[in-house]
């Protein structure tokens, strides 16, 4: 099989570490080799941050380039839009409708943009995901990105027990029920 | 069958040591090599710690090395300059035990302040450098290394990156070999470095890496790939990833030993491909050393010497295939920031109310030198704030230090920062020192050190008193101040800075991201009493946003009621309350 391209986009400190993990561990248990490229340190402080994801037969580089992303999952708006040039022509974006001000826009050089959702929704086939209210609905707003992997498993090719085992296996144990119900509240969005 | 699991490379290491029966192992934090004592932890059989700076980890590991079992240390690539001293010599007395220390570079600078190469210190120091190109490879090149160590008589390098440090990986899980543990025996003319010991051990040195680059040609981490032969391409790590990505079917010689270079492999495999090109991320240490032996190759002048390579800069130059690529969208960009309710914002909204010039150190405080914070007007390397300060001093005269503070944190303080405040101390300056102590090592994810009172494991230990330390130095004005207590800052640090002696601050407020640290509640604005001033805006806060109208919103979930914007507001539009 071809190698699937997964990228993981959001700010420093949204979980996209949690995220490839669990994205990792599937492609394990579905018996595919696979790489991931995470970013720790410096990034994680509230910056843009990206991880990559690669399944497949074999896979040798660990990043993903421009162009080349099969599924790009965004934690927020303006992340989505910064990496859709990295999404095929015929890729899907499954973005969490939140906005978050760098500190670019809240100490005012620069505002946030309008209309993000629009701009992206006409480029590619897109998804849009109002996580946090989900998350907030099931008292547990820091599940938010697991209620957009639930949403963004839909476009890949696992099954629901492979997803919720990995999911139990991998978040902290404490976590793991209310991970499971936002899983599911966004795979049924 | 054998067990498998997915790791970063960080990880695999860590289990390496663990199978090639590490005994002793140290290091300081630093990204991208952080993880790796991190996960150590898990390894009983492993004693690991964290030591105050990468000189004194190599050195624990040398000690550990003579005394007849492996050890290793672990740093980021600027860390290695911090262990110069040590490993420019013990390339000489070589080892009992195996050493092998695992230095990081940063290709792209994705948490760091320079970009060097740390197989051209290998070459310089003229120890061993090895490096791997995945998790796999990451294990198993770690324990070869330990072969090579005890094989050789050498310490080792193992090299890697972080995209490699970073990257996930399946990785094979063996066992534990039997560590050795070769009884003590006193060598003087080995282990002394006196000069006549030195001179006949340089002789040694020259010996080992001749033969080192001779039996290169056999090593399992040198592999030659024969296929196609219109191009051959040299590479080593993680840039071997691309160009089996890109040209499966080309040859390809990737090379495990980088110091030093097999050259007898390497002249091979040159005299079998048309077109030879090196493909190394950094500096051309392999191809200057090719080009040397009169060997025809393309490098340097196809890539860059900066930042990461990828798979399309090989798409682009190789397969002469334009790489045609939608344009990026033009967003305002998001450079990392302090976090909500930081200790450091609190201290810098004060540095900027008093127009102070600051001269900064490696940290999360760091990042108060952009905007809208711009505070610091320097950063070099560990250490450096307090005696860079120094040496304004003595270049411009006490009145020109009225304007300056250094600001340094608690773990750098230890790491070198310290020295630096001796000389401070013995030549007489009057410069203020800032140690913005929040109790961890923040930018490298919250690792203990020589002040928290815990260990690497979490036991817990003795903690260094940095006030009574600084005492001990004979400075006689030091405070040790709340870091949200601006009023009280704000006095202290002018009755310092006109002060004709060393003053040091201890701005004194534990990291919000430490764990167990809970919130109950948060700050809401006013919006009644609210005059669109701005002045809660200046610190640069994330949680708060500036409405359209001019008031602002304060987001409840990333706020933690540090009350600086409350203490800013001249109006009572914002409050605290529960969450």
């Amino acid at each position: 099989m071809a190698t699937t391209n997964i990228m993981i986009v959001g700010v420093g400190g949204q979980g996209t570490l949690l995220t490839s993990r669990i994205l990792g561990n599937l492609a394990v248990v579905a018996g595919y080799d696979v790489k991931i490229s995470e970013v720790h340190g410096l990034s994680q402080r509230g910056g843009s941050v990206v991880t990559y994801v690669r399944y497949g037969e074999s896979v040798a580089e660990p990043i993903v380039e421009a162009g080349q992303v099969d599924v790009l999952i965004a934690f927020e708006r303006l992340e989505a839009l910064r990496y859709l040039h990295y999404v095929k022509k015929d890729g899907t974006v499954i973005v969490n409708n939140q906005r978050i001000d760098p500190i670019t826009v809240v100490s005012g050089q620069t505002e946030y943009p309008e209309g993000i959702i629009d701009t992206i929704t006409s480029r590619r086939k897109t998804l849009v995901v109002d996580a946090m209210d989900v998350a907030k609905a099931i008292g547990s707003p820091k599940s938010f990105n697991i209620v957009v992997l639930g949403a963004a498993a839909k476009s890949m090719d696992y099954t629901v027990e492979q997803w919720e085992d990995v999911i139990k296996n991998t978040v902290p144990p404490k976590t793991v029920e209310k991970n499971l119900e936002a899983f599911r509240k966004g795979y049924d969005l | 069958m054998a067990q498998q699991k997915i790791l970063i490379g960080n990880e695999a290491i860590a289990r390496g040591a663990y199978e090639a029966g590490v005994k002793v192992s140290s290091a300081y934090p630093g990204t991208p090599s952080t993880e790796i004592s991190e996960k150590l932890v898990q390894y009983e059989e492993v004693y690991c710690e964290w030591a105050p700076n990468e000189k004194v980890a190599v050195e624990v590991a040398c000690g550990a090395s003579m005394s007849g079992v492996r050890s290793m240390a672990c740093m980021k690539h600027v860390g290695l300059n911090v262990a110069s001293d040590p490993i420019y010599t013990m390339s000489y007395i070589g080892v009992t035990g195996g050493l092998v220390l695992v230095v990081a570079d940063d290709p792209g600078m994705y948490s760091s302040q320079n970009e060097q190469d740390t197989r051209m210190i290998g070459r310089a120091s003229m120890i061993p450098v090895v490096e791997p190109s995945d998790s796999q490879e990451a294990k198993d090149f770690f324990k070869y290394a330990f072969d090579l160590s005890e094989k050789y008589d050498t310490p080792i390098i193992l090299r890697t990156t972080t995209r490699l440090a970073h990257s996930q990986g399946m990785v094979t899980l063996e066992d534990r070999c039997e560590p050795v543990d070769i009884p003590y025996e006193k060598n003087v003319a080995k282990n002394v470095m006196v000069p006549a010991n030195a001179i006949k051990r340089h002789l040694v040195v020259e010996d080992r890496l001749n033969r080192m680059a001779i039996d290169g040609a056999d090593m399992p981490i040198n592999k030659v790939e024969m296929n196609d032969t219109k191009i051959g391409f040299i590479t080593c790590g993680i840039a071997y990833q691309y160009v089996k990505e890109v040209c499966p079917n080309a040859s390809v010689l990737k090379l495990g030993l980088l110091n030093p270079l097999p050259k007898k492999l390497i002249e091979d495999f040159a005299s079998k491909v048309d077109r030879l090109i090196i493909f190394e991320e950094l500096e051309p240490v392999i191809e200057e050393q090719v080009k040397s032996w009169g060997i025809k190759c393309e490098g340097k002048e196809l890539f860059t010497r900066q930042g990461e390579y990828s798979a399309n800069m090989l798409r682009e130059k190789i397969l002469g295939q334009a790489v045609e690529l939608e344009e990026a969208a033009n967003v305002p960009a998001r450079p990392p920031v302090l976090c909500p309710g930081c200790p450091h914002r609190s201290v810098y909204s004060v540095l900027n109310k008093l127009k102070l010039h600051a001269a900064g150190d490696i940290g999360c405080y760091t990042l108060g030198a952009s905007a809208p914070l711009s505070v610091l007007d320097t950063t070099i390397c560990m250490g450096s704030s307090i005696s860079s300060l120094h040496g304004m001093e003595k270049a411009k005269g006490k009145e020109y230090i009225k304007k300056w503070v250094a600001v340094i944190g608690d773990s750098t303080f230890l790491h070198t920062g310290v020295n630096s405040l001796m000389n401070m101390v013995y030549n007489k300056a009057t410069g203020t020192v800032i140690i913005l102590d929040n109790s961890t090592t923040g930018m490298t994810g919250h690792q203990e050190h020589a002040a928290t009172g815990k260990t690497l494991q979490g036991e817990p230990t003795y903690a260094i008193d940095i006030y009574n330390l600084i005492k001990a130095m004979g400075i006689e004005h030091v405070y040790e101040i709340n870091a949200f207590d601006t009023a009280e800052l704000e006095r202290v640090i002018k009755e310092e800075q006109e002060r004709d002696e060393v003053s040091v601050i201890i701005t004194k407020s534990p990291c919000v991201l430490l764990k167990g640290n809970v919130f109950p509640d948060k700050c809401v604005p006013v919006t009644e009493n609210c005059k669109k001033c701005g002045a809660c805006l200046r610190p640069g806060c994330p949680a708060i946003t500036k409405n359209a109208d001019g008031t602002i919103s304060i987001d409840e979930n990333m706020c933690n009621a540090c009350g600086l914007c409350m203490q800013l507001c001249k109006f009572g539009a914002i409050k605290k309350e529960a969450k």
